[in-house]
């Protein structure tokens, strides 16, 4: 049917989460038809973001820079540090524009049925900079799903000893509820009215 | 004692008045041996008759798949789709099941259906807009089943009654089940942990929290039920048994005698301490191997020594009290799946039976292969004969 660059385009759009083969197919023929708007600028915008984005060595976050612009950004509040799973929810909690303080990405959750161990996670970072001087809280915003808990339970012992608190965002944060899907205002209430563990 | 949870104890509406939960329409597509069937049964009594294998149960089964859970015969949902004839690809691996339900707050459609694309979900929908999955179901649908293969329950495993169980807190507390998953992964990711041989410390405590967290709100939502029903049974008038019950497990053993703060770090510490025998075992202590205990009465017989019949009757008394219970708390009576429902059943308990749902007020699909059975509520029950798929609306005889 279709040539085989054709069916490697699709073959790779289909890849890419919510796309199924079929959407992968429209994709692919939307792109052709608008070669100069939409193709060849996404081409390079694909260039690009693969040549200059990386992960902040503090944070993990992804940016151009490293340390990456909340790393750098001097307004942010340097003592308080909230940690979450992946940079989806470290969008979804900017989007709120009610914290101001750093960010860690784990790069996942422990679970031992899918083989993913704390040598997997930035958990050792995390560590290291709970220790500098000017941090004095830790907000575990990691998902209510089994293996969310176990993480920040996990994560509340290794920091055992350490001179910060730890805390919690509140519940209203439904059970199984991935950061990434809830509604701005539920995010910055569970924010707000954080808890100690 | 009673636990954890609080519900309100409005005045019990008194027999028959309690607001019935009823299927007025049901449209099955595909499923199982009906390729297409609508039934308009109205509000009242059900009854289907018809040899065994005539698809009787078949139609439970659709019923019972538009409450949460994987319905009466615990099928996966790929199995359910209507076998394509040997000489026909056409069919497609699909189903579909829609209800319109009176409800104490009104109409209510609902509709649930899976596609091959849906793995092992299926996809619902709730007033014509799509819900947010099984759970949203909860909010508007209590069921309750018996069927004959527990006829046999209080004499097999302990595992079919905790199922029944938890399917009975479930009814009044949709959050039971999400609690079941998470102590059963948990429970699942520790037992790996440890016959990968990881002593991982803060892992392993980690996941040991997280079991105790569960297993003791777990247990105190069983323990709360039990002393409901105990309390319903009670107050039960008619012929059935007033069977004792209660659950046994370590968990809930300990709940009953300490505050529940405790039990979770005792537990906790527990699971700490057993993890070389557990890593060599791969098993554990915990609310997985609790038990429904239940007697024929005070001082009677315990359950699996009673005979068939009495055993029968427990159940009935047991899914009858929690009706009631369910109507009073929740504020609406459930509709009752009873599959084969007189077997073992002698006349005197048949006919109890039947006024004992007449009492309740619920909405009952009773099916049978003996039609002459169902005589007591012949001027009541909208009568079905079913056969080869084909389900045929008997007329009334006044
Ligand atoms: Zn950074």
């Amino acid at each position: 049917m279709a040539g085989n660059d054709i069916e490697r385009l699709i073959n790779y759009l289909s890849k890419l989460p919510g796309l199924g083969p079929r959407s992968a197919r429209r994709a692919a023929l939307h792109m052709l038809k608008r070669r100069e708007a939409l193709m060849v600028p996404l081409l390079k915008a694909l260039e690009s973001a693969a040549e200059n984005i990386k992960p902040c060595a503090t944070c993990g976050n992804l940016d151009t820079d490293d340390p990456c612009a909340i790393c750098a950004n001097p307004e942010r509040d340097g003592s308080l540090i909230c940690v979450v799973e992946e940079v989806a929810d470290l969008w979804a909690l900017e989007r709120t524009h009610s914290y101001k303080g750093r960010y860690h990405i784990l790069g996942g959750l422990l679970s031992a049925l899918d083989g993913v161990g704390p040598e997997d996670l930035n958990i050792a970072g995390l560590i290291t900079r709970a220790g500098a001087p000017e941090v004095t809280e830790i907000i575990l915003a990691m998902s209510a799903t089994v293996d969310g808990q176990t993480t920040a339970h996990f994560v509340t012992d290794r920091l055992k000893g350490q001179d910060v608190s730890i805390t919690r965002l509140a519940h209203g944060v439904p059970v199984g509820g991935e950061l990434d899907y809830l509604d701005d205002g539920t995010l910055s209430a569970a924010l707000k009215a954080r808890r100690p563990l | 004692m009673s636990a954890a949870l609080s519900y309100s104890d409005p005045a019990y509406p008194g027999p028959g008045s309690a607001p019935r939960l009823a299927l007025n329409r049901i449209t099955l597509s595909n499923f199982r041996c009906y390729q297409t069937l609508r039934l308009d049964p109205g509000a009242g009594l059900v009854v289907l008759t018809g040899a065994n294998g005539a698809g009787k149960t078949n139609l439970l089964e659709a019923l019972s798949l538009l409450s949460p859970g994987r319905g009466l015969r615990g099928a996966r949902l790929a199995e359910i789709s209507r076998h394509p004839d040997n000489n026909s690809q056409t069919s497609a691996p699909e189903w579909a099941v829609a209800a319109e339900f009176a409800t104490p707050h009104g109409a209510l459609s609902i509709g649930v259906g899976w596609a091959e694309a849906d793995g092992e979900r299926r996809a619902v929908r709730i007033n014509g807009a799509a819900a947010s999955g099984q759970t949203a179901l909860s909010e508007h649908i209590s069921m309750v089943w018996l069927t004959p293969a527990m006829d046999r329950l209080f004499v097999e495993a302990p595992a079919g009654r905790r199922r029944f169980l938890d399917r009975l807190v479930f009814a009044f507390d949709p959050a039971h089940a999400g609690r079941l998953q998470a102590y059963d992964k948990a429970r699942r990711e520790r037992a790996r942990l440890l016959r990968e041989g990881r002593a991982d410390e803060s892992w392993l405590g980690a996941l040991e929290r997280n079991m105790a967290e569960r297993a003791v709100a777990i247990a105190a939502a069983r323990l709360d039920l039990i002393e409901r029903l105990k309390r319903a049974i009670a107050e039960e008038s008619g012929s059935f048994p007033r069977p004792e019950i209660a659950v046994r497990g370590v968990i809930e053993d300990w709940i009953e005698q300490r505050p529940a703060l405790e039990v979770e770090e005792n537990y906790r510490a527990a699971l700490e301490r057993a993890r070389p025998e557990d890593g060599d075992s791969g098993s554990c202590e915990g609310v997985h191997r609790s038990d429904l205990m239940a007697k024929l009465g005070v001082n009677g017989p315990d359950a699996e020594q009673a005979s068939t019949g009495e055993q029968k009757a427990i159940l009935i008394s047991l899914i009858l009290a929690h009706g009631r219970l369910l109507a009073r708390l929740k504020g609406r009576v459930p509709v009752l799946l009873l599959d084969e429902i007189t077997a073992h059943l002698d006349s005197a308990r048949r006919q109890a039976l039947f006024e004992a749902i007449e009492d309740l007020g619920a909405q009952a699909w009773l099916t049978g292969t003996d039609e002459a059975l169902f005589t007591p509520i012949r001027q009541s029950a909208q009568f079905y004969s079913v056969a080869n798929g084909r389900i045929l609306k008997q007329e009334t005889h006044g």
